[in-house]
């Protein structure tokens, strides 16, 4: 047995440490295109201690770490790009508190969206928190680690924006707390000490978050889905703006897609509406649809397609069904809301040029401050050849974010290059400095956000 | 390209215009509504165009068959009156598009049950009524092969039954069925009303789903307990095409022991669930589906109901979540059915 594999063992257990060829591949790659890659050494731990001991091993031994949460990223962010150590943070999935009126909780890393919606549902019932669009394995953590967003990102902004307060192993195994917390009280601010946000957005290249207090909302007793529909794709920035300025509803997606039929180059906006009363239900619908959307249905070129209680989170997801072999990947990117048209547009040529049917959803950050896109490429597991379209149509839709002015959203190697290769000097020169201050041995997920 | 038997003769010589009189949407005196299908008869604009809300009601009311509906319908897209907005036209078309492959053909030589379009609701074909019925258009992937389209009476796009229909009616004949049982009231309107207004030959019998019901359960009356519930009936657009088998839902309840309550908006009288109005171009139009579907769900309540008795998939869709709302269980009448064997559906309490 190596040394390392010993050592591990004595700081989480027997059973909680692999280094099985079998299991090292299951951990080489996500669901997505990239390229598989292999862990020497999987590791679970349970406790912020355990994280610590395995960081400092891993900084004294000079090998990588890579955190990983679900897994689901698909671009590729927890593939252990040089090896290493892979830490599977599952296992740390304690719900630690809920502050029912101020409204947070405070979740080790490796608490999934489901768990904390199914605990809020169960013990909470009138508190909610903004779940994304993925399956709801997905962790929270892992989420605020790449800027994610959820269904209340319209009203309230990236989920990364509802952090109160983190817990932070940084790449020597120190142990930080960032918010309130950090002075010994609740954790239910993230201000007003002098900031110090270096952990959010780096993929866990500057510090392993262990633990974190996320903002709740209300949780209305009606939540349901309206849906009105056009076909020039020029009239969505205009109605979302219409819809936000109303701040009658929550999540608000745009999207369009060749498959099913019915979706094919039509523009379905979905919004999602909440009400304590029926009376509040229909007032809010009023104010939508007929108030604020009615000129564009008198007029032939906006439908209303009509409102199910309950919510559908958007599935992808689904896309992966459109090929043999169930693989699917998608870019994604943070956009200003006047870009729709080129990105559903241009996004639509990129698919066909690949022989891909097109998705292309856009979900609406905060007050139509920006949409986040998804242009989605299904592509066969089992054919290398459609692995390599859909890569391709990857790149190509990376390379189209930068060209219509946005940022790529939890960009692979690829995009990292593209936005790297944009970011004026000096502030990467700034984030090269931090990353070697923070990390000098360059251990934290290394082949993410490295700057030569 | 089939053309529709409508005689504009018969509308000279009408002395009651009840096709528009008797409308529960547009108010008319008689010398207006006889003036305004005058016009559309012969192709001129007519507010009616405008405000119809495609309840299919005026098929039922004309008392020579003179099919006053088709004709909207088809004066309504001539002169691009659409009654829907664009978008909304546009994604119906596509609905009814299949693209998950071609259905799987399997010769019947007998009757045979047809979900059309409403494959996913194959759950409410189980148990004793309709043990041994063999069943088509069972895989929702490949459920538009089977689409009878007349939903398009709604969006003003007749051309496209005209232009599908007859391809759906060769899907269907190529199972060889002797008796085809439509599950949907919609298909049986598309295959005896529809095709007989454009004479569109359909080689196999339609039968509508209520006769087969009411027919199953003579077969098995010694197994029937009466279900002793009020019963409201929500009747869909659809039957209006095929009102002479209306009458199966009285025989169904009687023969199952459930009371029809006395209500204001039944048989002629009835309001659809207003589904197809919600989404109309004129304005105010989700707000008057939202009144008229309160409306009639009080009107319900009002006269006792426990029950709310479907037809429709999409009504039950629709107003379904309403009517348990207001206290009433929404149920389809296959499921009723069923509680009058003795078999107990899923969900029931």
């Amino acid at each position: 047995m190596d040394s390392i594999y010993k050592s591990l063992t004595a700081i989480v257990g027997d059973g909680h440490v692999s280094n099985r060829p079998e299991e090292l591949y299951i951990y080489s790659f996500d669901l997505g295109t990239a390229e598989p890659h292999r862990p020497d050494y999987i590791v679970s731990p349970e406790t912020t201690e355990q994280v610590q001991e395995i960081v400092r091993l891993a900084n004294r031994e000079n090998i990588p770490i890579v955190p990983l949460g679900g897994g689901l990223s698909l671009a590729g962010l927890a593939v252990p790009l040089k090896g290493g150590i892979l830490l599977d943070l599952k296992r740390m999935d304690q719900i630690i508190e809920v502050n029912e009126k101020a409204r947070y909780a405070v979740i080790e890393c490796g608490v999934s969206q489901g768990q904390l919606t199914s605990y809020l549902e169960r013990h909470h019932p009138h508190l909610t928190h903004s779940e994304p669009g993925a399956p709801p394995a997905a962790t929270i953590a892992g989420n605020v680690m790449i800027h994610g967003q959820g269904d209340l990102a319209q009203p309230y902004g990236f989920t990364s924006d509802m952090i109160l307060g983190l817990e932070v192993i940084l790449p020597a195994g120190e142990l930080l707390h960032l918010g309130s917390c950090a002075v010994g009280t609740g954790w239910f601010t993230l201000h007003p000490l002098p900031d110090v946000g270096i952990f959010l957005g780096w993929y866990g290249t500057t510090g392993i978050i262990t633990k974190l207090s996320i903002k709740l909302f209300p949780a209305k007793k009606i939540r349901g889905v309206g849906t009105f529909v056009v076909e020039d794709e020029n009239l969505i920035p205009e109605i979302i703006f219409k819809i936000t300025h109303t701040q009658m509803a929550e999540d608000i997606i745009a999207f369009s897609s060749a498959i099913p039929p019915f979706t094919r180059e039509l523009h379905h906006i979905n919004v999602n509406i909440a009400a304590d009363s029926e009376k509040e239900l229909e007032f809010r619908e009023e104010i939508i649809w007929d108030d604020t959307l009615g000129e564009y249905i008198r007029s032939g070129d906006g439908g209303y397609l009509g409102f199910v209680r309950g919510l559908q989170r958007p599935q992808i997801s689904k896309t992966s069904d459109y090929k043999k072999g169930g693989g699917f990947e998608y870019v994604g990117g943070i956009m200003p809301v006047e870009t729709y048209p080129q990105c559903y547009r241009e996004g639509r040529d990129i698919s066909e040029r690949h022989s891909i049917p097109y998705t292309v959803t856009g979900r609406v950050i905060g007050a139509a401050h920006s949409m986040m896109f998804a242009w989605t490429y299904a592509f066969n597991r089992a054919d290398p050849e459609t692995i390599r379209q859909a890569r391709e149509a990857l790149h190509e839709t990376d390379d189209l974010v930068m060209k219509l002015g946005g940022v790529i959203w939890k960009p692979g190697t690829y995009g990292q290059k593209l936005v790297l290769e944009r970011l004026e000097p000096d502030t990467r020169e700034l984030m090269k400095k931090i990353k070697a201050l923070i990390d000098p041995n360059g251990i934290m997920n290394p082949g993410n956000w490295e700057i030569p | 390209m089939h053309e529709l038997k409508f005689d504009q003769d018969l509308c000279l010589r009408c002395g009651t215009q009840a096709c528009l009189t008797k409308c529960q949407y547009i108010e008319f005196d008689g010398e207006t509504a006889k003036k305004e299908i005058l016009k559309i008869a012969t192709g001129r604009d007519s507010f009616v165009l405008h405000k119809c809300v495609t309840c299919y009601a005026c098929e039922e009311y004309c008392p020579f068959g003179n099919h006053p509906f088709y004709l909207i319908a088809e004066r309504q897209e001539a002169l691009g009156i659409s009654p829907v907005p664009r978008p909304l036209v546009q994604r119906a078309v596509n609905l009814g598009i299949p693209f998950r492959g071609e259905p799987d053909i399997k010769e019947i030589n007998g009757p045979v049950l047809n979900m059309g379009a409403f494959s996913d609701h194959m759950h409410l074909i189980q148990g004793k009524l309709f043990e041994g019925l063999p069943v088509i258009s069972t895989d929702e992937r490949k459920m538009f092969h089977y689409f009878c389209q007349l939903m398009y009476l709604h969006y003003g796009k007749d051309s496209v039954i005209k232009k599908r229909l007859p391809g759906i009616i060769e899907t269907i004949a190529k199972h060889k069925p002797t008796e085809v049982i439509c599950f949907h009231d919609e298909c049986y309107g598309a295959y005896t009303s529809y095709c007989d207004a454009y004479g569109i030959e359909v080689p196999f019998k339609p039968i509508h789903f209520f006769e087969y019901l009411y027919n199953r359960l003579i077969e098995l009356k010694n197994m029937i307990q009466p279900v002793k519930l009020k019963v409201a009936y929500q009747r869909p657009c659809s039957s209006r095409l095929s009102p002479d088998k209306h009458l199966f839902v009285g025989r169904i309840f009687n023969l199952i022991g459930a009371e029809n309550v006395k209500r204001e908006f039944v048989d002629e009288n009835a309001l659809c669930c207003a589904g197809a109005i919600q989404g109309q171009r004129q304005e105010g139009s989700r707000k008057r589906a939202v009144i008229q579907q309160q409306r009639n769900v009080e009107d319900m309540k009002k006269a006792g109901a426990q029950v709310c008795v479907f037809n429709c998939p999409a009504c039950l869709q629709t107003i379904g979540d309403l009517v348990a709302r207001n206290g009433i269980k929404p149920i389809h009448m296959t499921d009723l059915c069923r509680l009058a064997i003795g078999e107990i559906p899923a969900g029931w309490r």
